[in-house]
């Protein structure tokens, strides 16, 4: 078949309109995908925790919570004065105003406030960055909002450790077993070569029960739905300024930080 | 046939390692271990016969892990009983990990991995 130059024009013209059609259709999703910025959770459950700063006031205060959190979940003390600090695994633990929110400082907060320590857990985030990385699909987001970590599908590749911006997540360098003081056995420990992070203690809700951490606080660590208005981390968040850490990164997280003000002075 | 000699001398070497199992086994006898419970056929765990839950233990208790750890679905129900899909809370609850899962695993040999993390009371960690 012969074609003259007029029809190849015509049949190139329709081939390349053809070709960027579907190829905007093709990355549409993409482009939303990495964006970031899509609505926050409208599910009927969001799983969120308000932590009141002001109720924790001496190291045991601290301590209590971090302890609970370590006995129910089995996880090794590895102590990093003794060892290399990289082995440490923590699902909960405190840090400085300055570490913990370090694009929200300020020269003159009062000194006190510069000394006080934040409970730091996993935030599970409403556009968790570790999930988008998971290679295998070991870690994923609930329906619920919690952010899971399956064990038996992790390879240890360490993609999420890299994209968390929040530093909750741990790799087992060593065999946990020999590190655990108090050991539970109603949970299982983890094997060497795997991540683990906080679970908001997601096999304790499935029985009707608050998050160790909330339980050992005495009532500093507010554990509820985010998604309903009338929950009692709604009425906190309504009465009181809050903070969520790096906000800017669009991860939005479900961990919220009620640091109060006036008690700091002098 | 060249190097005649050679060959028939590594055709009989290969020939005594390849058999080498069955001529050291000769003669001698084996023990079965006896099942593990004495449970009759008609027994259920859930709505499991004792047979399958014996020979496809493996892919049930793969497929209760995935609902589990993916789906949240923890517990099942069967004739009113609440039961938890889990080894250390559920299994382990009634059966011990030597006499029970031992027995049939050191037997035939396998060492499942689910022990890496998922441990018994009996032996500590």
């Amino acid at each position: 078949m012969k074609i003259d130059r007029r029809k190849f024009l015509k049949l190139a013209g329709c081939t390349g309109i053809g070709l960027g059609l579907s190829a905007t259709d093709m990355f549409k999703g993409t482009v939303e995908a990495s964006s970031g910025h899509s609505a926050v959770s409208t599910a009927a459950v969001r799983h969120a925790m308000v932590i009141d700063v002001r109720k924790l006031q001496t190291a045991e205060d601290y301590q209590r919570i971090v302890d609970a959190c370590n006995k129910i979940h089995n996880i090794p003390t590895l102590i990093p004065e003794k060892g290399n600090p990289k082995h440490e695994v923590k699902w909960i633990w405190n840090d400085t105003y300055g570490h913990s929110f370090p694009d929200q400082q300020n020269y003159y907060h009062p000194e006190a406030f510069k000394q006080k320590l934040f409970p730091l857990l996993c935030n599970h985030c409403d556009h968790p960055p570790c999930v988008r990385v998971c290679p295998t699909k070991a870690t994923f987001k609930r329906p619920d909002g919690i952010v899971q970590q399956d064990m038996h599908r992790c390879i240890g590749c360490r993609f999420c450790m890299a994209a968390c911006p929040y530093g909750s997540r741990s790799f087992n360098f060593v065999d946990p077993r020999p590190f655990i003081k108090d050991k539970n056995p109603e949970y299982p420990t983890r094997t060497m070569g795997v991540v683990e992070k906080c679970t908001f203690c997601s096999e304790r809700l499935e029985k009707g029960e608050q998050p160790a951490c909330a339980e050992a606080s005495n009532g500093a660590l507010v554990f509820g739905n985010l998604n309903d208005p009338e929950s009692e981390v709604r009425k906190i968040l309504k009465s009181n300024f809050s903070l969520q850490r790096k906000p800017e990164l669009g991860t939005m997280p479900s961990v919220f930080y009620v640091i109060g003000g006036g008690e700091y002075a002098g | 046939m060249y190097n005649g000699g050679k060959i028939i001398a590594g055709l009989i070497i290969f020939i005594a390692l390849v058999t080498f199992p069955f001529y050291t086994n000769m003669g001698k006898t084996f023990e079965k271990p006896a099942d593990p419970t004495a449970a009759p056929d008609d027994l259920h765990i859930g709505d499991i016969p004792i047979g399958q839950m014996r020979a496809e233990h493996m892919m049930i208790l793969d497929k209760w892990r995935d609902e589990v750890v993916r789906g949240g679905e923890r517990f099942i129900t069967y004739d009113g009983d609440q039961y938890e899909k889990s080894i250390q809370n559920g299994c382990l609850s009634c059966h011990s990990k030597q006499e029970f899962c031992g027995k049939c695993h050191n037997f035939a040999g396998v060492d499942p991995y689910c022990w890496d993390c998922h441990y018994s009371e009996e032996e500590g960690l």
